[in-house]
């Protein structure tokens, strides 16, 4: 509500008008209230954080910044102007540049010409290419932001293709830029990286808007704060006033506990045992050059990695599903016997009845059939259970038991089983598919991004249940792109990078920065060299390619 | 949420469509100067205003919901088999083969051995496509509309050069048996001691129909193999995580789905024509297509909108006979109907959906 925040104090230089003032936006889409009586005030010249929970009304937000969308109700005021913004041209024309989380870039053009593109001066192109090529020699100089203007976009690390993207607006000489959750992509190096970049850009007088959810950025780099829940602005306040507790306590509207309590592992006998495991996809691809571990009893071995370093591949490899067409070789033993990797044992049918139970990257996609009812996802996967049987037909009156009593047990809500899978919110989703996953009490469980796109009630929850699963004495593999994830979770951490682990070690014992450089490629001896003979990676890695696709 | 209330969307949507496409089909018979009013009277008097019409009316309905059920089984595991009307002949040609050439002392005996046939023969002609979607990728709706051309193209064959009779100028095989002739309504009418009229060409297979409708539904949302069918239709990467196997399904629900249009034959050709001819099908194969459409797969649906299409045969015929309203205009009559309550389905749909929200926001507000 917009009496409940809290206005920005006063700085010397806010006499001038804010950047960017919002005031009483609403946005409804049908029933649903995204935005609501939204003020904002960013002053000029400032890195200006929002965070909000997934579903509180950020993206709409900014996509009514943008163009996107058109308010219902509120105006919208650009340097004191007030301003009608149709379109996306409307808001480049007031200066706002957009970077979105999923980058709008041409794979196959050259960083020259997604920068010029849809900002062509005429009908020939060189002419607009030869002043990009001058304009963008300068903004690297000026913002350290290198980019080899020639290169193709999918020859590009993920990095230097958000690089483009805040060339691209910058180029249309952008003052106000927006970043969608922008470091979820990259490495914690790269990640420092682009802060400095955006720290410069603040000291040339831009203005920033950096949209995440990761409490730890906007402590580090942001001026102010605003915190959005349920599509309503809760509070703004100046980042150096406010703790990150406080800030996780706006977001949720209750106390939460961002550390996870955990008795120390007491892990017994091994597992899962992998060795030497190699995939080749169908396009000749090496995603996986050997990987070897083990997990045992009551243990949770974290994998971290920036995404595409064969991580996805891995998990679908244990969960019996590799990529049509790929190779495999090694070995893979389960409580010490060998299990297929290819013929119709190595399904993932078969894995299940194995024990071992998977929480899939992707819930949307892969763990949940969106159309089903609620009740109808408890038994997938596990549908071919005998006691889901009754004779020829499925005994729908079993599954409907168990799924009301795993929706009373992980506190899904709302507890209508027969509300399809699409109607629920990402946590409640998630819910859904982890409880199907660890009621089953599987002697493995596969976790893949188990946060990702989840609020942090349900985090602190899930969180809850995988350490609860590993005191039961399961062995617990966890794949997961947040760090902070992996460094609270794990009892023992591999770093995951071009199909390799690059080294194993215990939380207590290492850093972020230790993490991180793994993560790109570097050990104590040096860069890895690629395996296709490539040169090794340069400065940190960060210039490296990622994983092709 | 969902956008609308269940009732709205599988009745009321199908009714405005089909009332929209009425008003149409008055307007182009008002324009050709005849009467809508006794047109729509015609109709409704020849299909259903006696059990003769009546008669004929189900005999339609019967061929309808075979072809239907077999697009709605399919559209379930996401492939659209628009080849019911090749599995429907090739049908056929298990019904004829079966009771030629193997001695079936009588109809309860001729009627599931006919129907096995006939359920192999269109399986078959299923198989090959599916085949070639689930393992090569070669798209369904391209190869079984393909195959619709060859089966009839064999059919034309196979009648011409081995199944007629010598002698006979008619491309048509010779008459099944008088012992595996299936009993009319007609006739299992008078048996339980009820006049039914005149004789009609609705058999028993009317009844088998309708246990297929009853089948269906148990296997779709019903049995294990229903809910991988459903699974992968609705999502294949989630299928493939839940370890079905995306080849096995693909195959076996077009081998279902083959199976059923191929049942028709047991309506048209072994219940009614009692020989195989050429072009038997008539197009019921394709209107199976409208009929899935507009009873949203569902087999209660699928039953439903057979009836009405089944009505429309039936009533359009009667139009030709009793009036001066040309055949052709007849056919664009039934077209309207398939436009409106299938490809212009979103154009009712929208509407509602928008009127139903904001009549709920302001029970809301």
């Amino acid at each position: 509500m917009a009496a409940a925040a809290q206005q920005i104090g006063g700085r010397p230089d806010e006499a001038a008008p804010a950047a960017i003032e919002l005031r009483g936006i609403s946005k409804a889409f049908g029933p649903v209230q995204a935005n609501r009586n939204i003020d904002l005030k960013v002053p000029k010249g400032t890195i200006h954080g929002i965070i909000g929970e997934n579903g509180a009304g950020k993206s709409t937000l900014m996509s009514i910044l943008y163009g996107f969308y058109k308010p219902d109700r509120g105006q919208i005021l650009v340097n004191g102007q007030a301003l009608t913004i149709s379109d996306s041209q409307t808001a480049i024309r007031a200066g706002i540049g957009m970077v979105f989380q999923h980058f709008k870039l041409v794979q196959n053009f050259t960083v020259l010409e997604n920068i010029i593109l849809g900002a062509e001066d005429g009908a020939l192109l060189r002419p607009s290419l030869a002043k990009a090529r001058g304009v963008l020699k300068q903004l690297a100089k000026d913002y350290q932001l290198n980019v080899d203007p020639d290169e193709t976009i999918e020859e590009l690390s993920v990095g230097h293709q958000q690089r483009v993207e805040i060339l691209k607006a910058l180029y249309r000489q952008a003052d106000i830029l927006i970043l969608d959750e922008p470091t979820g992509v990259l490495t914690p190096a790269e990640a420092d990286h682009l802060f400095r970049i955006l720290e410069g850009l603040k000291a040339e007088g831009k203005t920033i808007i950096l949209i995440t959810h990761k409490l730890r950025e906007i402590m580090e780099i942001t001026d102010n704060v605003s915190v959005m829940r349920r599509g309503e602005m809760v509070a703004s306040v100046r980042t150096a006033e406010t703790s990150p507790e406080e800030l996780a306590e706006l977001m949720v509207g209750r106390k939460v506990l961002l550390e996870i309590d955990k008795a120390p592992a007491n892990p017994g006998a091994p597992v899962l045992e992998v060795r030497d495991l190699k995939l080749v996809d169908d396009e000749g691809v090496e995603r996986l050059r050997g990987i070897s571990f083990d997990i045992r009893a009551g243990e949770i071995l974290g994998i971290a990695g920036v995404s595409g370093n064969g991580q996805t591949q891995l998990l679908e490899l244990l969960g019996g599903y590799p990529e049509k067409g790929s190779k495999v070789s090694g070995t893979i033993r389960m409580n010490g016997e060998v299990l297929d990797l290819t013929g119709t044992k190595s399904d993932a049918a078969t894995r299940r009845r194995r024990g071992i139970g998977h929480v899939p990257e992707d819930r949307q996609v892969e763990g949940l059939i969106m159309d089903f009812a609620a009740w109808e996802n408890v038994a997938f996967g596990y549908h071919d259970k005998p006691e889901y049987q009754r004779g020829l037909l499925m005994n729908n009156a079993a599954i409907k038991a168990d799924a009301g009593k795993y929706m009373e047990d992980f506190d899904v809500r709302p507890r209508d089983p027969n509300l399809a899978a699409r109607n629920f919110s990402g946590g409640n989703q998630q819910k859904i598919v982890v409880a199907r996953e660890i009621e089953r009490n599987p002697d493995l469980l596969l976790v893949g991004q188990p946060t990702r796109g989840v609020d942090i009630g349900a985090i602190e929850f899930i969180h809850k249940r995988i350490v609860e699963l590993r005191d039961a004495g399961k062995a617990v593999l966890l794949v997961s792109v947040e760090l902070d994830e992996i460094l609270s979770l794990s009892d023992r951490i591999a770093v995951m990078f071009d199909g390799r682990i690059m080294g194993e070690r215990l939380p207590d014992q290492t850093t972020t920065g230790e993490l991180g450089l793994l993560m790109a490629g570097v050990t104590e001896t040096g860069p890895v060299p690629d395996a296709a003979g490539t040169p090794p990676a340069r400065q940190q890695g960060t210039d490296r390619p990622e994983g092709r696709g | 949420m969902d956008k609308m209330p269940k009732w709205a969307d599988v009745i009321l949507t199908p009714l405005i469509s089909l009332f929209l496409a009425m008003a149409i089909s008055a307007l182009v018979i008002l324009a050709i100067g005849e009467s809508p009013w006794l047109a729509l009277n015609t109709m409704v008097e020849g299909a259903l205003g006696s059990s003769y019409g009546w008669g004929f009316t189900l005999y339609y309905t019967t061929n309808f919901v075979f072809t239907g059920l077999a697009v709605a089984v399919a559209y379930h595991a996401s492939l659209f088999n628009i080849g019911g009307e090749g599995q429907a002949a090739m049908g056929g040609l298990g019904v004829a083969l079966v009771l030629l050439y193997l001695p079936l002392p009588h109809w309860s005996i001729a009627l599931p051995v006919a129907m096995i046939g006939a359920a192999l023969f269109g399986a078959a002609w299923a198989l090959i496509p599916a085949w070639l979607q689930a393992k090569r990728g070669s798209h369904i709706v391209i190869t079984t509309i393909m195959f619709n051309f060859i089966a009839a193209a064999t059919l034309n064959y196979v009648l011409v050069n081995i199944l007629r009779p010598p002698g006979s100028m008619d491309p048509s095989s010779a008459r099944f048996p008088e012992a595996t002739h299936l009993p009319a309504l007609t006739d299992m009418a008078a048996a339980i001691g009820i006049d039914w009229g005149r004789n009609t060409p609705v058999n028993i297979s009317f009844f088998v129909a309708i246990a297929a409708c009853l089948l269906v539904w148990l296997l779709i949302w019903r049995s294990r193999l229903g809910y991988e069918i459903r699974a992968l239709g609705r999502s294949e990467p989630a299928a493939i995580y839940a370890g079905i196997k995306p080849v096995r399904i693909i195959l076996v629900t077009m081998l279902i789905s083959g199976g059923l249009a191929g049942m028709m034959a047991i309506n048209n050709v072994m219940g009614e024509a009692e020989r195989l001819l050429l072009n038997a099908v008539e197009g019921a194969g394709f209107i199976g297509i409208a009929v899935a459409l507009m009873g949203r797969n569902h087999p209660v649906g699928v039953f439903l909108a057979a009836l009405l299409f089944g009505f429309l045969y039936q009533g359009g015929g009667e139009l030709a006979l009793w009036t001066s309203i040309p055949r052709e205009l007849i056919i664009v009559i039934q077209a309207l109907v398939i436009l409106f309550t299938g490809a212009l389905d979103n154009m009712v749909r929208m509407p509602l959906e928008r009127l139903f929200l904001s009549l709920r926001q302001r029970g809301d507000s």
